[in-house]
């Protein structure tokens, strides 16, 4: 099989002896529309990859900043076919795009015609936060076939055997969630992240796959602590932040591509 | 029919449905409640102590009352009433919450946190941690706070930290999504006491376990007033655990009719309604899949209920495969009914049931005037009606639109 583009960026990274920066949005945030150009800033700004969030109604996962901004997404109507538009035009910007989404709305929207519409629109791969591999048969059929990537998470309460079982399951890299907790800024990176990367290196040692750090990280200092035992430093709360605090998008593009050159900066810095 | 397969499965699942939908960080919290509930089940030293808590502070067995009055509005038929209203607490819900709080101990945790609708699960949790010096934190949607707020005052009482949620549509389904949150930052020293028969893999074969006795209670309790089995047993059902509670007995009993009634609201055919399998599709909501309530997005519909404990989008998994393989049948019942259900029992049994549980009665009246005179009918009266007196009281006019006589 040939690379994906999230794995063509992920190698470029490395190669580069640096970590990747992964930024994360909902689609249609503030608007669909909106949410591309905030997108394209992130992409200017510096992140190799970005994380086209899913707006879900029950993001158990999700602390309040990423609560609200998926709230306003679906207030404003954004619905699973516009964020596949948004895939389109993240793709567009070279950057690699995936789709960060809860189970539910892609079971419902079909798993085989979800991954086949994904794979259309120049996405890479789906990172999936409440499917655990044990769960995961369909999806496994349905990536497979359209070529995407599988992202899981790990988590600092995983067991060796777990860790093992999960990173199996991936493709592109493996999400390694940095604390015990739901997504949003903290003012330190948890003592947990390098351990949880430490164990997940021990069994990916073989297959090479990439680690990337998310949860709590939101300062360019952050970034480049993680840089430095991750291959991927992943951003989210902080993206949609530096919106929800604009008093209009223009206002919001400029601070938001300003924090994408100050965490780009921070992965290059290991 | 007969059921090859035993579910769950190893894994949680009742057929297709069930299962661990859940976030990595809690996969190790929820093998550990899965492992140490294994171990606690064959324990006859955890048995003999919840069969304790049961019989001394919960009040158990319940009775078995015959509503002979009532019965004149179910076409004549034997209408039994189990009493889960008159345990301590007034609901069933005690039964899991023991349970649980004995498994909390056993698994060396301090702190309990919960979700609740109505209250009845939040007074019923807070209720257990003071008897059993646990900390205890229970999430409440902060519309609920308001429609309930006198169980709120209790909870405190208890000594109870609520926390309402302000976040999504601030309701019981909220609140979940929010323990949740709670329980993935705190999992080391807090266990997460799940409510009703849902969620993922153990929660629901864990709830229906520690309920199994109402059923088994009930199903003695009829042969020896009767001499025989029931010809059918109804429960309302919002999450299910009163209605596992009494149905899960009963499932090898091939004779026995099993049905579940759900909140039909204004009408399950409106957008009105908590009825999940009569008005929702398969998905996956809050761990497991179940039917759910759900756009054509897999979005999460408001649900509506005159009865906030059934005012739920989803359904307990092993409902819904009850309901797939036909071993259970599932009807709608609507706010109206419920609530003609709950003054007649008020009035001719001189019971005040909850008005979860008038949805049960109003099912009931529908059974038996299509069995006839001849049938016996068990209800799961699950909870009394105490909290529901408010509502009733402006719903039948009983006050002025200030609350005064």
């Amino acid at each position: 099989m040939t690379a994906t583009t999230l794995q063509t960026k992920l190698a470029q990274a490395r190669e580069a002896d640096r970590a990747a920066l992964v930024g994360y949005l909902p689609a249609g945030f503030p608007d669909v529309d909106s949410s591309i150009r905030v997108i394209q800033a992130m992409v200017e700004g510096g992140c190799d990859v970005i994380e086209v969030g899913l707006p879900y109604s029950d993001p158990m996962m999700d602390g309040p900043t990423i609560q609200r901004a998926a709230d306003r997404a679906l207030a404003s109507g954004t619905t699973t076919d516009d964020v596949l538009r948004v895939v389109e035009a993240t793709a567009a910007t070279g950057a690699a795009a995936l789709v960060m989404s809860y189970w539910n709305p892609i079971e419902r929207y079909g798993v085989e015609r979800f991954a086949t519409e994904l794979a259309k629109a120049g996405g890479a791969g789906v990172i999936t936060p409440d499917l655990i591999p044990e769960e995961a048969e369909e999806w496994y059929a349905a990536s497979e076939q359209a070529g995407l990537d599988r992202i899981f998470l790990v988590a600092p309460s995983s067991t060796d055997r777990r860790l093992e079982l999960t990173t199996g399951a991936c493709s592109g890299f493996v999400y390694a969630a940095s604390l015990m907790g739901v997504t949003g800024t903290r003012a330190q990176v948890a003592d947990t992240a390098e351990a949880l990367v430490r164990r997940t290196r021990a069994v990916t040692r073989e297959s090479g796959l990439p680690i990337c750090v998310g949860l709590g990280i939101s300062t360019a200092a952050q970034a480049a602590e993680v840089a430095a035992y991750a291959d991927g430093v992943i951003v989210g709360a902080g993206f949609c932040q530096r919106v929800l605090d604009a008093p209009d998008l223009e206002t919001g593009l400029v601070a938001v591509r300003s924090f994408a050159e100050d965490l780009s900066a921070g992965v290059r810095s290991r | 029919m007969s059921h090859a397969q035993p579910v769950p499965d190893d894994r949680g699942h009742y057929g297709r449905f069930g299962g661990r939908f859940a976030p990595e960080s809690l996969i190790a919290a929820l093998d550990e409640v899965e492992a140490e509930w294994a171990k606690a089940k064959d324990d006859p030293a955890f048995q003999a102590e919840f069969d304790e808590l049961l019989k001394s502070y919960a009040g158990r067995p319940s009775l078995l009352t015959e509503a002979r009055n009532f019965s004149e509005h179910a076409g004549g038929a034997r209408v039994l009433l189990k009493r889960e209203d008159l345990n301590h607490t007034g609901s069933h819900k005690i039964n899991n919450v023991l349970g649980q709080v004995l498994l909390t101990k056993r698994m060396g945790k301090t702190r309990v946190i919960a979700e609740t609708g109505a209250g009845q699960h939040g007074v019923a949790t807070a209720t257990a941690c003071a008897l059993m010096g646990l900390d205890c934190v229970i999430y409440m949607g902060e519309e609920d706070t308001k429609r309930q707020a006198l169980n709120v005052a209790r909870m405190r009482m208890l000594g109870a930290e609520v926390v309402p949620v302000t976040i999504g549509s601030r309701t019981l389904k909220d609140a979940i999504n929010e323990t949740f949150r709670d329980w993935v930052a705190n999992v080391d020293h807090t266990h997460y006491l799940f409510g009703t028969a849902a969620g993922p893999h153990p929660f629901p074969k864990l709830v229906r376990d520690l309920h199994f006795v109402v059923g088994a209670e009930a199903r003695k309790q009829v042969l020896e007033l009767t001499g025989r089995l029931p010809d059918a047993v109804a429960a309302c059902v919002g999450g299910g655990s009163n209605a596992i509670a009494i149905f899960a007995a009963f499932i090898p009993d091939e004779s026995v009719a099993l049905y579940g009634f759900e909140a039909g609201g204004a009408g399950a055919d409106t957008d009105q309604t908590a009825a999940s399998i009569t008005a929702g599709s398969h998905g996956v909501f809050h761990g497991a899949r179940t039917f759910v309530l759900q756009d054509e997005y897999g979005q999460t519909l408001p649900s509506h209920s005159i009865s906030a404990g059934l005012d739920y989008p989803a359904v307990g998994p092993e409902h819904a495969y009850l309901a797939d393989t036909g071993r259970a049948v599932y009807e709608p019942v609507t706010d109206t009914e419920a609530m003609e259900a709950f003054r007649l029992l008020c009035r001719t049994e001189g019971i005040i049931p909850a008005i979860e549980s008038a949805h049960a009665l109003a099912g009931a009246m529908r059974l038996g005037k299509r069995l006839g005179p001849d049938a016996v009918i068990l209800v799961n009266l699950s909870g009394r009606g105490d909290k529901d007196v408010n509502t009733a009281a402006a719903y039948f006019g009983l006050v002025d639109s200030e609350g005064q006589a």
